[in-house]
């Protein structure tokens, strides 16, 4: 890079002189010197510039992506692979422990409405003009930045059968609330749903502030002088301003609580009892601890299969929210 | 809702609700880890009216949490540093060198963002069986590199956008060589867009659980949120001992949060909005 730098500079003051030239003659440039500027544009640098990147992103995405698709049609050791087509798959889909797995990622979705129902209440709240409202959102963002291993840990204890949380119940005679959370084959997964909310609300409530905040003031001002109650001014007028946003975050939510919640459920269920809170993450990862690698690899084909849909949509959501 | 007072006075109830719900756990943990084990036994919910620093000097002395957080740190700064930097010199050569291929560059990029890591998962590991790097820090350290170049490049190109064309183009025909311009020109204006990039890695490396846990399995080696995870079994009757590894872990991250919220905010938020 550095030996070619004295070149370009010669170059461009090549150009420079000419284009000059041009201008005191009272002339388009030559048709070298266009030429010339082409060449300029095609130089070596801005490539070796993101070879680094291009690489590391081979290495990390591109060679496993290639290699998972691959071992999904192969069973046994690393060392020798037994070829067996389409069976890997086949025996996922018969599995029932993968179809709860499955169902346990669908029910999840419920968690997205709620997070972005209960974000976009807050931020209009905090719009409101409302005194502390830099402080009350410092405290609600907090847990979207706190590792989940820990604060799972800390729920898992919280949610036991004698914890916190169910010995607060009992001792307010709220004893018909109070349940198994972890150990319930129906309600492990709510618990993990429940964390999942707890920590990603605050990522809503930032950003629809922020988009809130970007809204010209006069559209509101005009309804308030139109005699707009309060929540119809909420409703009608300032929410469907930034409903771009909020499909955008809506998309990505979906994204996180489809794949991108192994740390909850590990931590704090494990996936049980048995398989009852299982993902298709935690599958994969126990397909994978107990040496089926083809099954862990067709599931995580499968994943991602499910998860470049998701993404397709993401990448439409968000050109749609950047040029509205 | 003007001068409304009891539109007010709800407000703030719903916010004050809200705000407890978030602190709690947080409480929680901190209130548990300077109690015994005893006292946590007899009344966990209970203020630490004897408040004991046992737990957190026993994670101290008798656990190798020390070495984990060390590994954390370590495999933090490493991967953080070679990713901004590669990311820094690709997202520069998009914007200012205008390579052919940089539209499908940075597409990619932007795609490979929401790529969930456990897909690649197995042929990882594999690759790192083959070449020896399990149970040592560098197979998660290039692992991670790679994982966190495609957002840097997204938020750094984002950034660089914004720097005026002008600037740099008076200084190449100044005479100043690419490099030169990155490092004089272009970084200088950078730095808080950098440094909240950094931020935001360097959270998501440390809070990372599910790449350590399967690649480092050798105790010296955990980082510290697979230690954790192991702790929470095997010391499942010493709840104390396993919220006082758990308030380490968070604690740094609270004091940086406390001390650059800003950035915190920024960084997580980008690509989400304009």
């Amino acid at each position: 890079m550095e030996n070619a730098t004295p070149g370009r500079v010669q170059e461009l003051l090549e150009v420079g002189r000419q284009r000059l030239g041009a201008i005191a003659e009272g002339q388009t440039l030559t048709h070298e010197g266009i030429r010339r500027r082409r060449r300029r544009r095609r130089v070596l640098w801005p490539y070796l510039y993101v070879l680094p990147a291009v690489g590391a992103m081979a290495f990390a995405f591109g060679y496993p992506l290639v290699q998972v698709v691959r071992e999904s049609f192969y069973v046994g050791s690393f060392a020798s692979p037994i070829w067996v087509g389409l069976d890997n798959y086949r025996g996922v889909i018969d599995d029932p422990q993968f179809r709860t797995s499955l169902q346990n990622n669908v029910k999840l979705l419920l968690a997205v409405p709620v997070m972005i129902g209960l974000g976009l209440a807050i931020a209009l709240v905090l719009n409101d003009r409302i005194r502390g409202a830099r402080q009350y959102q410092a405290i609600v963002f907090l847990p979207y930045v706190l590792p989940a291993t820990a604060i799972g840990i800390a729920f898992s204890f919280l949610l036991q059968q004698n914890g916190v949380l169910n010995t607060a119940l009992r001792e307010a005679h709220l004893d018909f609330f109070a349940h198994d959370w972890l150990g319930s084959s129906h309600l492990a997964i709510v618990s993990v749903g429940g964390l999942v909310v707890w920590q990603q609300l605050g990522l809503g409530v930032v950003v629809f502030t922020a988009a809130l905040l970007a809204l010209p003031p006069d559209t509101a001002e005009a309804a308030r002088i139109d005699g707009a109650g309060w929540w119809s001014l909420q409703l009608r007028v300032l929410v469907p301003q930034i409903r771009p946003i909020i499909g955008l975050l809506a998309v990505i939510q979906v994204i996180t609580v489809f794949s991108w919640v192994f740390t909850y459920v590990y931590v704090l269920t494990s996936g049980g009892p048995g398989y009852a809170s299982s993902v298709m993450e935690l599958y994969i990862w126990r397909s994978f601890s107990t040496g089926a690698n083809g099954t862990a690899a067709a599931v995580a084909v499968m994943l991602l299969g499910m998860a470049s849909v998701l993404i397709g949509v993401s990448l439409w959501a968000r050109r749609r929210a950047v040029s509205a | 809702m003007r001068g409304a007072t009891g539109g007010r006075l709800a407000q703030h109830t719903f916010l004050v609700v809200i705000c407890l719900a978030a602190l709690y756990p947080l409480w929680f943990i901190v209130s548990t880890a300077i109690k015994s084990n005893a006292a946590y036994q007899l009344d966990p919910t209970g203020f630490p009216s004897h408040p004991t620093l046992g737990a957190l000097r026993s994670i101290v002395t008798d656990q190798p949490l020390p070495r984990w957080m060390w590994n954390s740190f370590l495999v933090t700064v490493s991967s953080v540093a070679v990713s901004t930097l590669m990311a820094l010199l690709a997202a520069y050569a998009v914007v200012f060198g205008r390579f052919r291929g940089h539209r499908i560059f940075l597409s990619t990029s932007v795609a490979l963002m929401v790529v969930p890591p456990v897909t690649l998962l197995v042929p990882m590991f594999v690759f790192m069986v083959d070449s020896g790097m399990v149970n040592h820090l560098q197979s998660v350290i290039v692992f991670y590199t790679g994982l966190l170049v495609p957002f840097a490049v997204f938020f750094l190109t984002n950034f660089f956008r914004t720097v005026p064309q002008e600037l740099v183009e008076a200084a190449s025909v100044e005479g100043a060589g690419p490099f030169t311009v990155l490092r004089r020109v272009v970084m200088p204006l950078s730095g808080a867009a950098t440094f909240t990039l950094v931020i935001v890695q360097s959270i998501w490396v440390w809070n990372e659980l599910l790449i350590a846990l399967v690649f480092l399995q050798d105790e010296r080696s955990r980082t510290l949120m697979a230690g954790l995870a192991q702790f929470q079994g095997r010391y499942a009757t010493n709840q104390p001992l396993v919220l006082a590894g758990a308030l380490v872990a968070i604690a740094p991250i609270v004091l940086l949060y406390l001390a650059g919220q800003r950035f915190f905010v920024r960084g997580l938020t980008a690509g989400i909005g304009k």
